[in-house]
């Protein structure tokens, strides 16, 4: 009898999780859908952001993991090539690249931050207005590329392990069969093995790019502003960010209820950018997983 | 990329000046050395990027012992001990104060409160999906909680500041809106996907002959469940739960959203607390680059750094020992 009580009080915990998020996003959906219109995510914010829209943070975002990508993918891919097709599996350097991708998973998104100023501002934006630009400060400040870059090595594990999964779902056969052909080991990842993990990969980019989106605390310092009159056109620009957006908002508006109802549907814009991404990523993933368990 | 057939056989002309080496069924591939030394190469990003965050981090923050200027200003004894007895935070007054005690109290209370409200959940939601509930309900919570996962934390940060801060000052009878309990409930929500996800692959790691042989017994679900399984994959458990105590440690926009961010010396959970990672986030935006303020900023950042990295250490530790126990026993 006891045991019942206990299962149900764990089915509860459950149903308790399940209501919380229902609430959190409930309560977004519900108060962010009344101002949602196409003008309100084409225009830019006026009157000290109490009317208008938040182009410039929607498009600040887009650049920012644009950039993001590009600098994430191929690295992600090719330690994820590495791990599963390259090295063996049980050589040391394999252990410590494992153990230091598992870290970076955990280091928290402010020490990313302080890294991108110490590191890409500072060390490596002015070594390059040093050298290149006799001292006038051109990178050695906050901008969209030391952000992203910043995000990119936040994200990294997040694509090593979505590609990774995918490496592993590809039967080994496959390999044999590459290699028993006369292909070479890059042949085979080229030919068999990439253009059967593209699914996996896509995955990892999506998550990775969704949860570059969402992440605040690593851009604080190294290039979001909160209000810019133009859009982010060079490299070295600062941007407006959707996340950030809301940060400042939400703690440091002068009017906190006139600005409440653009703040609900930033909120929202945001959320839904974010799960349309989470979304298009499970439903891949899990395509990928049926071929796994087909295939086993 | 040359346009060479790969591995079957074709009419191709020899190209003047490279001959086909006899006995190869390509021509020299002379770009494959130096693509798989660029995949090697990447390879490292992971380990080269953990170095330098340490290397950059622990840069900034040395000054603190080794230049006279800023070391007079907030040598290691100002920032650890009192200063003229009091516990005090007050970077930005005439006679600067740098004692971390405050912050390292606010971080560990809120931390508290957001463990204490998301393990118990986690876990038992988790015992529930891996031990008792049909499929149809696993198959509708996992997407549940990969939705709780994928909210970015500056919108769990709002949703606290705006809509929760009302309800728990009213439902716990707090003078203060923004409180500890607040910050650490919603940081609760962020850990929660976290416990969940990895007590659920411990619980479901667990070989099937184990349920079978206590259920044989004449164990009760709950029996099977509590004493059998969970003992079983106990070290992923730990795991999980030392993994979402180092997300609650180094969370920052939510608690610099929903705690008050006053730094006070106080255990109390109905005052308001200033955490390590968002005094670094609210502070470094106005500090002078160089100053002590600055290195000591970079301080904390390296500590929060050390303390996840040991902490995630841990949880890779008992990960493998669990591998290794249901991997030899089962």
């Amino acid at each position: 009898m006891i045991g019942i009580f206990f299962v149900c009080l764990t089915g509860l915990c459950c149903l308790l999780i399940v209501l919380l998020t229902a609430v959190v996003l409930g309560n977004i959906a519900y108060f962010g859908w009344g101002l949602l219109s196409l003008k309100f995510l084409l225009t830019a914010p006026s009157q000290g952001m109490t009317e208008g829209g938040i182009f410039p943070a929607i498009f600040g975002t887009f650049f920012l993991v644009l950039l993001m990508t590009l600098a994430v993918m191929p690295l992600g891919v090719m330690t994820a090539i590495y791990l599963n097709e390259y090295a063996s599996k049980k050589s040391a350097l394999v252990r410590w690249v494992r153990l230091a991708i598992g870290n970076l998973a955990g280091v928290p998104a402010i020490v990313f931050g302080l890294f991108g100023l110490g590191f890409f501002i500072e060390f490596v934006g002015r070594g390059i207005d040093k050298f290149f630009f006799a001292g006038h400060l051109a990178f050695g400040q906050p901008a969209i590329i030391w952000a992203s870059l910043t995000l990119a090595l936040l994200t990294l594990p997040t694509v090593v392990v979505a590609t990774e999964e995918a490496l592993r779902a590809i039967p080994p056969a496959h390999r044999e069969v590459a290699y028993a052909l006369g292909a070479t080991r890059l042949q085979m990842v080229r030919r068999v093995v990439l253009p059967q993990a593209v699914g996996g990969i896509l995955t990892g980019g999506i998550l990775a790019v969704s949860r570059g989106a969402g992440e605040v605390a690593p851009i604080l310092f190294t290039g979001a502003a909160y209000f810019l009159p133009y859009l982010p056109k060079k490299l070295n620009d600062q941007f407006m960010e959707l996340g950030y957006h809301i940060y400042v908002m939400a703690t440091q508006s002068p009017d906190v209820e006139k600005t409440k109802p653009i703040l609900y549907s930033t909120v929202f814009v945001l959320l839904a950018l974010t799960f349309g991404l989470n979304f298009t990523a499970i439903w891949v993933r899990s395509r990928i997983r049926r071929r796994l368990r087909l295939t086993k | 990329m040359p346009t060479q057939p790969a591995a079957v056989k074709k009419e191709v002309p020899a190209r003047p000046g490279r001959p086909r080496p006899e006995g190869s069924a390509t021509a020299p591939r002379w770009h494959e050395p130096l693509v798989e030394g660029v995949i090697r190469a990447s390879a490292l990003t992971a380990i080269v990027g953990l170095f330098l965050i340490f290397v950059f981090i622990g840069k900034e923050a040395l000054p603190l012992i080794t230049s006279p200027a800023a070391n007079q200003e907030a040598s290691l004894g100002r920032i650890f001990a009192t200063q003229d007895g009091h516990y005090s935070w007050q970077p930005v007054s005439t006679v600067p104060k740098y004692s971390m005690a405050p912050l390292f109290v606010g971080t560990l209370k809120m931390t508290f409160v957001a463990v204490l409200f998301a393990i118990p959940l986690a876990l038992g939601a988790a015992l529930f999906t891996s031990e008792f509930a049909p499929d149809w309900i696993k198959e509708f919570i996992k997407p549940v909680i990969e939705l709780l996962a994928g909210i970015p934390s500056v919108v769990l940060g709002f949703f606290a500041l705006m809509v929760m801060a009302s309800y728990v000052q009213d439902a716990f009878g707090i003078v203060y809106r923004l409180n500890t309990i607040t910050a650490g409930m919603a940081l609760g929500l962020a850990v929660i996907p976290i416990v969940y996800t990895m007590a659920d692959d411990a619980l479901t790691a667990v070989p099937k002959s184990y349920r079978e042989a206590s259920v044989a017994m004449g164990a009760s679900p709950w029996q099977t469940a509590w004493r059998v399984v969970f003992p079983a994959a106990l070290p992923g458990i730990l795991a999980a739960c030392v993994l979402g105590f180092g997300r609650a440690i180094g969370e920052t926009m939510i608690v610099l959203m929903a705690s008050g961010n006053a730094a006070i010396m106080s255990w109390d959970l109905a005052k308001p607390a200033r955490s390590l990672s968002a005094t670094i986030a609210a502070e470094l935006g106005e500090v002078v680059v160089g100053s002590a303020h600055y290195h000591v900023l970079f301080l904390i950042g390296i500590s929060l750094f050390v303390f996840t990295f040991i902490l995630n250490l841990f949880a890779h530790w008992f990960v493998s020992r669990l591998q290794k126990r249901i991997l030899g026993t089962a």
